[in-house]
């Protein structure tokens, strides 16, 4: 047992350090997020997507031709660890690249490939995901937005909701019913759109939080040609689920503060005259959110060893989104308690601002990408081999399948 | 990076698991459960044979010289099998205590006959129904005589030595005793599991010899905590693991409402609760196991994180494998009160779930994270 990078690994670790120097600024460690929260979050991201690209950076495990350079996994995590450590703009790309990107990667023609990647990964168009419907989230093979076939395209007509960046986004993947006569799983196929296609009509939804990362997406009479078609029709929830157990990755840790935050606004935060560290329950509290924390870091690295080493890592980082998004949830009650009444009352502080988002956010984040419930089942059904539910519409054509008033 | 145990220390956990399974640990684990008998004496004649008891002794006194790593992996084993035998107090916190702190001398006369299995030791600490404390202790040890007693001490019935703990003139001291001296009555104390004996002793003037100095006993008596709770996590994981197993093979076997009930999302989601909290406990003592085995000043935090999360999953695990078996999992026939039992039994071992979140919580303090 080591934390020690192998030669070449540390080779490589220098080869990103010295780039990062010389292009972006470290973090400075007491401000957290939101450094770009007063800039165009899109443009800034989108001119440091283009310095990664131009530098071979952007999609290290990409092949050469469309922006990589076919870098190992353990190269892709050292890239992040270090890039990390860097004051700069991410999270517009992550569900284009992490989730579209090997989707069109799989499924897409050639010709298509060498058009769309390149782009993506420079970051010159952004893309998005199309999949819940109002009607459809945990359930998303329920989902109902037709597709209707006319000679060599196809009309599109429904909603779709909870886009990330609809709203920025180039292009989308897209989930769609062709036949509703067939069972809920087998009716579906999957495109990829043009965002700026006439009929596509992007609104926000304003979240607990007061802020919209989400829009709703309507389509009405959204002409797609056949060939941007990606599997074959009937094969949309095949090439769906490549796309979520992506995105399963691509949710990790939720963002905000975590226990070393808690533990030194404990210290110094009053409560009755003495700091709220001395008291038994934030301490035991605390306790466990340094194992929950540690728990998720050294898991990690458990993952990392397995790639170091060539293996395939075991099922250990599907906890991840469980775990931090509840302690988030905590750690933010946690905070405002602390404050006793005062602990409702907006402010500029920034430590306290932190500890009330993340208790606004947190609710968000035990849903986003698979709620808590599903992350549960697809544990017990994927890793422990637990049977599956029966379902009350197996079997059922998706018109005669019950969907009260919904 | 190399979070993992190498391939050699994979070998012998895998050797160790085929031996405790064609022993039937489990169910000589309940033999002795039902028996008089605390400890099963064939099965440990049989690990002292396998060399277990030597791993981290040196060469030069007959042990194999291996480290810490080759005991996790043992111990992991040996908790998943609940296995009745005094390994965690003759290895983890005996041997422990004489190869880090005793003189020479001491040194040659036991370690060759802890590997032989001629000596098996324990550790005296608890003298009151509460936590010890260096300021608690009241057995006292005067020139080297002992006068006091000592409560809730594991598998004295088949120890020769103990290590105690013990007020001096200058402070706390370790005094090494040898269980056939004059002035020692010994009486079983009956405990939540019986597969492993608890007992009182009691000194009246009894002979020992120090182990470090008379002054900074309490400090040696946490060090060899501190390392033994990474052994004892690796035995809880060991546990929570079979314990998971369990419940899982029994969700898929076991029908209700004409369906599996794993099939039932309130059995799945509790067995993924299981999971998860295992998963965070075993990452946890894989730092903690790195931690020990290059003697990290990081060691009381790592074990302190390491034996929190391996307690908590052990309880979380051993209850609700009962709750999945339903009736049948409160009866004495099936095994789950057994893991349940053990659980406890490991939990209190050597400090109770608050006690280490609040050991946590000062190591954080003093390492000053922030």
């Amino acid at each position: 047992m080591d934390f020690n990078d192998t030669k070449e690994q540390a080779k490589f670790r220098k080869k990103c350090n010295e780039w990062l120097e010389n292009n972006a600024e470290y973090k400075d460690k007491s401000s957290k997020g939101d450094s770009f929260a007063n800039k165009d979050l899109v443009q800034e991201a989108k001119i440091w997507q283009k310095k990664k690209y131009d530098a071979g950076w952007a999609m290290l495990h990409w092949p050469k031709e469309f922006g990589g350079i076919g870098a190992t996994p353990i190269e892709r995590i050292i890239w992040a660890n270090e890039e990390s450590k860097f004051n700069v703009p991410r999270g517009i790309f992550e569900i284009g690249l992490g989730m579209c990107g090997p989707v069109m990667m799989q499924y897409a023609s050639e010709k298509q490939k060498e058009r769309y990647l390149p782009p993506m990964a420079e970051g010159k168009e952004i893309w998005c995901q199309l999949f819940s419907e109002p009607s459809a989230g945990s359930d998303v093979a329920g989902l109902r937005s037709k597709a209707i076939q006319d000679g060599d395209k196809w009309i599109i007509n429904g909603q779709k909701v909870w886009t990330s960046g609809a709203h920025f986004s180039d292009y989308g993947i897209l989930v769609v019913r062709h036949d509703p006569n067939l069972e809920k799983h087998k009716g579906l196929t999957f495109f990829f759109v043009d965002m700026k296609s006439p009929g596509i009509e992007v609104k926000p939804i304003k979240q607990i939080t007061g802020g919209s990362s989400f829009n709703e997406v309507y389509f009405t009479d959204v002409e797609i040609p056949d060939s941007q078609r990606l599997g074959e029709i009937g094969d949309g929830w095949k090439v769906a689920i490549t796309t979520l157990m992506n995105e399963r990755l691509a949710v990790g840790d939720a963002g905000g503060p975590d226990v070393d935050d808690a533990f030194k606004w404990a210290k110094k935060q009053d409560n009755l005259g003495t700091p709220i560290l001395s008291d038994k329950s934030a301490r035991e509290s605390i306790a466990d959110w340094y194992c929950e924390t540690n728990g998720l870091k050294n898991t990690k690295l458990r993952t990392m060893s397995a790639l170091s080493k060539g293996d395939t890592p075991g099922p250990e980082a599907s906890i991840t989104k469980i775990v931090s998004a509840n302690k988030l949830q905590d750690i933010g009650n946690f905070g405002m308690d602390s404050m006793d009444m005062a602990g409702m009352l907006k402010t500029n502080n920034q430590e306290i601002k932190g500890f009330q988002n993340a208790w606004l956010g947190a609710p968000g984040m035990r849903i986003a990408g698979g709620t808590d419930e599903i992350l549960r089942n697809i544990i017990a059904e994927r890793v422990l081999g637990l049977p599956q539910d029966p379902r009350a519409d197996k079997g059922l054509a998706y018109k005669d399948i019950p969907s009260g008033n919904s | 990076m190399n979070l993992d145990f190498s391939d050699d220390q994979k070998f012998l956990k895998e050797e160790a698991r085929k031996f405790l399974e064609k022993e039937n640990v489990l169910s000589r684990n309940r033999s002795v459960l039902e028996s008089d008998s605390k400890t099963d004496q064939e099965l440990w004649k049989k690990i002292i044979d396998l060399g277990w008891t030597g791993i981290r002794i040196p060469e030069e006194y007959d042990g194999l010289g291996l480290g810490h790593l080759e005991l996790c992996v043992i111990a992991e084993e040996l908790g998943r099998f609940l296995a009745p035998v005094p390994f965690s107090s003759s290895v983890y916190l005996f041997t422990e205590a004489i190869i880090n702190f005793a003189n020479d001398e001491i040194k040659q006369n036991i370690l060759p006959k802890l590997v032989s299995g001629e000596v098996v030791g324990t550790l005296a600490v608890t003298e009151e129904l509460m936590a010890p404390t260096k300021d608690n202790i009241s057995l006292t040890c005067i020139d080297g005589v002992i006068n006091g007693k000592k409560i809730a001490v594991p598998d004295v019935e088949i120890a020769t030595h103990v290590v105690v703990v013990a007020k001096t003139n200058n402070g706390i001291s370790l005094q090494l005793v040898d269980l056939s001296s004059d002035g020692i009555t010994i009486e079983h104390q009956e405990n939540i599991d019986e597969s492993r004996g608890h007992f009182s002793i009691n000194f009246e003037d009894v002979q020992s010899d120090i182990i470090g100095d008379d002054m900074n006993g309490w400090n040696l008596f946490e060090s060899i905590i501190d390392q033994a709770a990474v052994l004892f996590s690796y035995e809880q994981i060991g546990g929570s693991q079979a314990a998971l197993d369990m419940a899982i093979n029994y969700a898929q076997e076991r029908y209700a409402f004409g369906r599996p009930i794993g099939s039932f999302q309130a059995i799945k989601h509790k067995l993924a609760d299981m999971y998860i909290a295992l998963t965070l406990a075993k990452s946890n003592c894989y730092y903690a196991a790195w931690a020990l085995s290059t003697n990290s000043s990081d060691l009381p935090t790592a074990s302190a994180t390491a034996r929190v999360s391996s307690t908590k999953a052990f309880q979380l695990c051993s209850k609700e494998n009962i709750q999945t078996h339903g009736g049948n999992g409160f009866t004495w026939e099936y095994d789950c009160h057994m893991f349940y039992r053990r659980s406890k039994l490991l939990s209190l071992n050597i400090g109770s779930l608050s006690n280490w979140k609040e050991k946590l919580v000062t190591s954080l303090e003093q390492s000053n994270i922030n």
